[in-house]
């Protein structure tokens, strides 16, 4: 199956040995988008390593300069002014909005529904606007960078996100009705791709893939960072461990995000605006030492495994994509599995290919 | 309930006897230097004892130390029941590095390991599958090595301009 095939979302290639129509085994071969990031950061200055985590994951640029960011900040050891991390995690929340969006339309369309994929797309496009209020770009932002992010937010801002937040909410329920409580889609991904909590641990995966499988792990909880923990918010967990599963832990984490934005929003309001950038040394030349930062994607742990040998450009970086270790777990679960199951399973992994291959 | 970092350096000490270990703390809490004959039965025992949980592996990431002639291996633990980490480093000779698997304790090492193989060249013993995993079967060395050559290809405008006069197809 593959590399080019219209549900994998991007170049993946699985070899599959099918028995009839039983999957016997599948073996996922990735690599086709791989760009060589690692390599690349190791060749720039630390400044320069944040455009290319725009890159990764696609879907959530925003995330990706974050933990970038994250990493390279807990080297130089620097404090964020308050207004930035607030606005750091108002984008982060949209992003995972923007992002569960696409994976609902993208999955609505695997399994042969069009139409909510328009109005996915629809409440997408919202966020997007206001992303491109911001920063003027639509899919890879830069907009967090080290120290704070690129500038304040822009004047009407605040009005046009409050404008937005009850359209979205009932965009949301109509989503749900469409897709995810329709009677056709529940029979159609109820009780397929079962992945139980110990296989789920030990296989390392991470965000909805885990939550769903009945494993409260979440990074914004269980390693807080920015102000995760001084707003109101629930980790969704279900336990059903299957694909329908997986769509409801996300539908489900689109309204707690909202949550997170609507206080964020009353912050910031009462935080004069101003100062959204640390004073960072120039060049940016972090001691000896090494540090790994983790931050909750819209598609679980990523994190920077970030080592530095005193110069201008960092001795190492690595990534830990959560849809690569995410994906690992395919030839565990694949197996077993009718052909005509295989693209239901696989899609609700949501993977997004530049970060399994980065 | 998460131990502290006094606490697990001491779990770990009178856990693992008859292991050799040196600890240190770092940005992300307690770390663990290990020697590479004993890694397997150290994990073991952090995976399994019933205090520390080590149960899910975050991260495992190698690095080329190429001045001091050694391949480090980084292990980002952390125990989902407990809620406290560790981080465990070992540190192999540069050259043909080889060291044990621990895909059996962690099957989400498996392909971390055969990433680490695929860019540093670091063979896992015991890794149920090691072969290239971004890369091509057929690539020639490993690319996160320091002393990795490649030829960056270079604009060449005598080829482009025979292209644009047709000279060649």
């Amino acid at each position: 199956m593959g590399p080019q095939h219209p549900s994998t979302h991007g170049v993946l290639r699985v070899i599959l040995t099918v028995d009839g129509e039983w999957v016997v085994s599948a073996e996922p071969e990735i690599g086709y988008l791989h760009r060589g990031f690692e390599k690349l950061a190791e060749m720039r200055a630390y400044e320069q390593t944040i455009f290319l985590s725009d890159r990764w994951d696609y879907l959530s640029s925003m995330s990706n300069n974050l933990a970038m960011s994250l990493a390279i900040e807990a080297l130089l050891e620097i404090q964020v002014p308050e207004r930035a991390q607030w606005i750091r995690m108002l984008v982060a929340e949209l992003q995972r909005i923007a992002s569960h969006l696409v994976f609902i339309a993208a999955y609505g369309l695997d399994m042969g529904a069009m139409t909510p994929f328009f109005y996915c797309f629809r409440e997408r496009e919202k966020v997007v606007w206001l992303f491109e209020m911001l920063c003027g770009a639509r899919l890879t932002y830069h907009y967090v960078r080290i120290g704070g992010v690129a500038a304040d937010l822009p004047e009407g801002f605040i009005e046009a996100l409050e404008a937005i937040i009850p359209q979205l909410k009932s965009g949301f329920d109509e989503i749900d009705e469409l897709l995810l409580y329709n009677p056709i889609f529940i029979e159609r991904t109820r009780g397929i791709g079962i992945i139980d909590p110990q296989l789920a641990v030990n296989y390392g995966l991470s965000g909805p893939m885990i939550r769903a499988s009945g494993i409260p792990y979440d990074v914004r909880r269980c390693h807080p960072y920015l102000f995760y923990d001084a707003v109101e918010w629930d980790v969704v967990v279900h336990d059903a461990c299957d694909c329908w599963a997986r769509v409801w832990v996300r539908s489900q984490e689109m309204r707690q995000s909202l949550r997170i934005v609507e206080q964020v929003v009353e912050r910031l309001k009462g935080i004069p605006s101003g100062n959204v950038s640390a004073k960072i040394p120039r060049p940016i030349r972090p001691k000896k030492g090494d540090c790994y930062v983790a931050i909750e994607s819209s598609r679980g742990e990523l994190g920077v495994y970030i080592v530095s040998d005193g110069s201008q450009k960092p001795y190492r970086v690595k990534i830990r994509g959560p849809s690569f270790v995410n994906l690992s777990i395919a030839q565990r679960v694949l197996p077993g599995a009718k052909i005509a199951d295989l693209v239901a399973i696989l899609g609700s992994f949501d993977l997004v290919m530049g970060e399994v291959d980065r | 309930m998460p131990l502290s970092v006094d606490q697990l350096e001491k779990k770990i000490r009178e856990g693992a006897k008859g292991i050799p270990l040196s600890f240190s703390v770092g940005r992300n809490g307690l770390e663990v230097h290990a020697d590479r004959d004993y890694l397997v039965e150290l994990c073991k025992f952090l995976c399994d004892d019933p205090e520390l949980q080590f149960d899910y592996l975050r991260c495992l990431s190698a690095v080329d130390w190429f001045e001091e002639g050694q391949m480090e291996v980084v292990y980002h633990l952390y125990s989902m029941k407990q809620g406290h980490g560790l981080v465990v480093k070992v540190r192999i000779g540069r050259e043909d590095p080889r060291l044990p698997s621990v895909s059996n304790i962690w099957a989400t090492a498996n392909w971390h390991e055969r990433e680490a193989y695929d860019l540093f060249g670091i063979v896992f013993e015991g890794h149920p599958d090691l072969r290239r995993i971004l890369l091509p079967q057929d690539w020639v060395g490993h690319p996160l090595r320091k002393d990795y050559s490649y030829d960056p290809v270079e604009f060449d405008e005598e080829y482009a301009s025979k292209v644009r006069r047709g000279e060649i197809a």
